[in-house]
């Protein structure tokens, strides 16, 4: 679970990766592991930092696919969209997740429970179509064992 | 009673943990003592998960194992209904030549020991008694070239960076495999992680470098795991650290870890990354061995061409350069995806056919309709049509049939495909991962997914194809990176080859 935005501890995630050659990105994806998202308070800290401008952090936080700047819902679910998952059905599977969710690609379900996302290949591609539920991953899906798996997430 | 089963990312996600799980409390359930080793996988990925019981004979495979098939492995175990026999035996095993994954499977992969007694680091000590110049020119003479995709020769590439003059040198690995249908680098690094780090420190040995970054992919959260897990351990033993092995070198390691973006694994984009900016590609020449990572002399190599060292120096680089076929020598990790029947990966010297590959090996589609195209090579790479099955697996063969290997990647595809949305998402992910620098990538590809789009829809075909040929002109011409500049293969094979799938009749507008 991610926690509120507090200054203290952004320092200290910020403290604890000055010492490296190029701490930028391993800063983002701390702090987006603990608050969840980048947000103007962590970029304008983290540019405070390192000395740099804000503009230079929001730069390399808007360039990766990783980097949110908005909050998720509480689980994130990522289905593969790239070929190999394509030639097993994968496309079919997720549109008809996502009409039965009521959202679209990146979209939160109303009660913010889930997001879903796309991602292109897990590197599971001899077992597919595949997807990522937070850090879980998952293979062999077909649109019904993929729905059972965007539902058990609470 | 000694089981196996994998820790590896693709048996995780069949079900892997659950089946150990299940195995212990049945185990504990019938009070026999059991020994659970998770390896990693021996790449039959149908089979997984697969797990394996030691017998005198060798291992014998049980798989795709599900819940219910648990018990029955305490019980005769020859009638079990998941047999699969001695996995050694099994002919999709049986046929390989595994030289860089003939570790990924068999042992415990964070077992220092068991890396080993099965010839690890033996290769390091080879390098340091050789020293540096001796080392390079056993790589070259391995004939090794990147297995990145460029096939670049490595050791061509190592001397450049060792005569280089400077105070500080970096060895980085390239483990960012964006390439749909790959996932060699993962299952080496889930698998058999001391071959990097031991590839990765000869490199440094090599080259004189002290530092070293392995750029992983954040897609791949168990390779990170075991990749930083076993770094720890390698630095605990005095292979890497401030004097590795009693060389008198240094050599320090880290994981560093990407943010979604295919475009890092073009490697001055990767080299940015790692220094903390927006992943842009770089205008080389200066090429990286020069002028890399922070303007020091870097090699930046595949993880497969870094893990390939170790086997190199443990056993001469002419047993690695017996295998082959003309100018490719050695091994390839051919990995196998998609709607296939045996999908997996699958090590074999240079030279078989791509037909024996997909029909014979991989035993055609899973959906069990005929083949109709496979995309090798990756997103970037050309969709290759059954009548060019006979293409020898060659980087110079492929080539000739306007193809690449790549990062050896095979993607299936059954006759359900259309390869107008094939060509379209080709132009759709070039769009979605283009880092912006040139026009002809970031306006070229918006726009041929605009042009597919009509072409799909019946919409002037004729003129929209000469359109979407133009644009591919442009962008093979006049970009600056692969990710423009291949975009092109997919399209135009698929055109070429498919021609058929272009001259849709036109979808009828809606009724007023
Ligand atoms: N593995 C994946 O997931 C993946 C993804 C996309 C693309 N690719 C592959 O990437 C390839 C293109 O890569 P590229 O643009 O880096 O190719 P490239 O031909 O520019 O370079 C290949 C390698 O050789 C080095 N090199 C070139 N000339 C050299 C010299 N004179 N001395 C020393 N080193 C030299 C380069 O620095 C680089 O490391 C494509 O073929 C594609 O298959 C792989
Ligand atoms: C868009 C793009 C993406 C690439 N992705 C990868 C990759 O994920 N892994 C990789 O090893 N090489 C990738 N490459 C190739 C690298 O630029 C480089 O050639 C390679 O890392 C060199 O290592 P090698 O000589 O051992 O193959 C990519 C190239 C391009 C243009
Ligand atoms: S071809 Fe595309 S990805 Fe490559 S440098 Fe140009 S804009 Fe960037
Ligand atoms: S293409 Fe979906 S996991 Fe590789």
């Amino acid at each position: 679970m991610t926690r509120d935005w507090n200054p203290e501890a952004a320092d200290a995630i910020v403290a604890a990766h000055l010492q490296l050659e190029g701490p930028l990105l391993p800063i983002l994806h701390a702090i987006q592991e603990e608050f969840g998202y980048i947000s103007e308070d962590a970029m304008r800290l983290i540019a405070n930092r390192l000395n740099i401008t804000r503009a230079e952090v929001y730069g390399v936080v808007s360039f990766y696919h990783d980097y949110r700047q908005q909050p998720s819902g509480r689980h994130v679910l990522k289905l593969c969209r790239a070929e190999a998952c394509q030639s097993m059905g994968g496309e079919a599977n997720a549109a008809k997740l996502l009409e039965r969710l009521g959202v679209d690609w990146g979209g939160t379900t109303a009660d913010g429970r889930l997001t879903v996302e796309p991602i292109y290949c897990l590197g599971l591609c001899a077992c597919a179509p595949s997807a990522m539920l937070d850090d879980e991953v998952h293979g062999r899906l077909d649109a019904d064992s993929l729905e059972a798996l965007a539902m058990e997430a609470v | 009673m000694k089981l196996y089963v994998p820790c590896d990312a693709s048996a995780l996600a069949t079900g892997a943990n659950k089946i150990a799980l299940a195995i212990a409390s049945e185990a504990a359930k019938r009070g026999v003592t059991v020994q659970i080793i998770r390896n990693g996988s021996r790449g039959m990925y149908w089979l997984e998960p697969l797990v394996e019981i030691a017998t005198p004979e060798g291992r014998i495979g049980f798989g795709p194992m599900t819940l219910a098939d648990v018990p029955g492995l305490f019980e005769n175990a020859a009638a079990h209904p998941k047999a699969v026999g001695l996995v050694e035996k099994i002919p999709f095993f049986a046929k390989q030549q595994r030289l860089t994954f003939a570790r990924c499977g068999v042992i415990d992969p964070l077992d220092l020991q068991d890396y080993q007694a099965h010839g690890g680091y033996v290769g390091l000590a080879n390098a340091i008694k050789a020293g540096a110049a001796a080392t390079c020119a056993q790589v070259k003479e391995s004939g090794l070239r990147g297995r990145g995709g460029a096939g670049f020769p490595t050791g061509i590439k190592w001397e450049t960076v060792r005569t280089a003059q400077a105070d500080q040198k970096y060895i980085v690995c390239n483990a960012d495999e964006g390439d749909s249908g790959t996932f060699a680098d993962r299952m080496i690094m889930e698998g058999d992680p001391f071959s990097l780090v031991e590839g990765m420190t000869i490199a440094a040995i090599a080259t004189g470098a002290t530092k070293g970054y392995i750029y992983l992919r954040s897609e791949y959260p168990h390779a990170i795991r075991t990749m930083n897990k076993s770094i720890a351990l390698a630095e605990k033993a005095g292979f890497l650290g401030d004097n590795v092995m009693g060389s008198g070198q240094a050599f320090h390691l880290e994981v560093f870890v990407g943010a979604g973006a295919y475009v890092c694994g073009e490697e001055t984009a990767l080299l940015d990354s790692l220094e903390g900016k927006r992943g842009q590609v770089r205008a080389k020449p200066p090429i990286p061995a020069l002028v890399g990572l922070y303007g020091k002399p870097t090699i930046v190599n595949n993880t497969i061409s870094l893990a390939t060292i170790p086997v190199i120096m443990e056993k001469g680089a002419k047993h690695y350069a017996d295998f082959g076929m003309g100018r490719s020598r050695g091994t390839m990790p051919v990995q196998i995806a998609g709607n296939v029947k045996h999908g997996g990966l699958f090590e074999v010297a240079f030279g078989i056919t791509l037909g024996e590959i997909v029909n014979d090996i991989a035993g055609g589609t899973a959906s069990g309709k005929p083949v109709r195209a496979v995309q090798a090579g990756g997103p970037l790479g050309a969709y290759f049509p059954p009548h060019l099955f006979d293409t020898p697996y060659d980087y110079e063969a492929f080539t000739k049939r306007d193809g690449l290997i790549g990062h050896g990647g095979l993607v299936i595809f059954d006759e359900s495909v259309d390869m107008a949305k094939m060509a379209r998402f080709a132009m759709e992910f070039c769009a979605h991962e283009s880092c912006g620098k040139c026009t002809p990538c970031r306006i070229g590809s918006t726009r041929g997914m605009e042009v597919m789009d009509n072409i799909i829809a019946g919409h002037e075909p004729e003129k929209n194809l000469a359109l979407v040929k133009d644009l591919c002109e442009t962008m093979k011409f006049g970009s600056l990176c692969a990710l423009g500049g291949f975009t092109p293969y997919p399209v135009m094979s698929a055109i070429t080859h498919f021609p058929e799938d272009f001259q849709k009749p036109a979808i009828p507008l809606a009724a007023e």
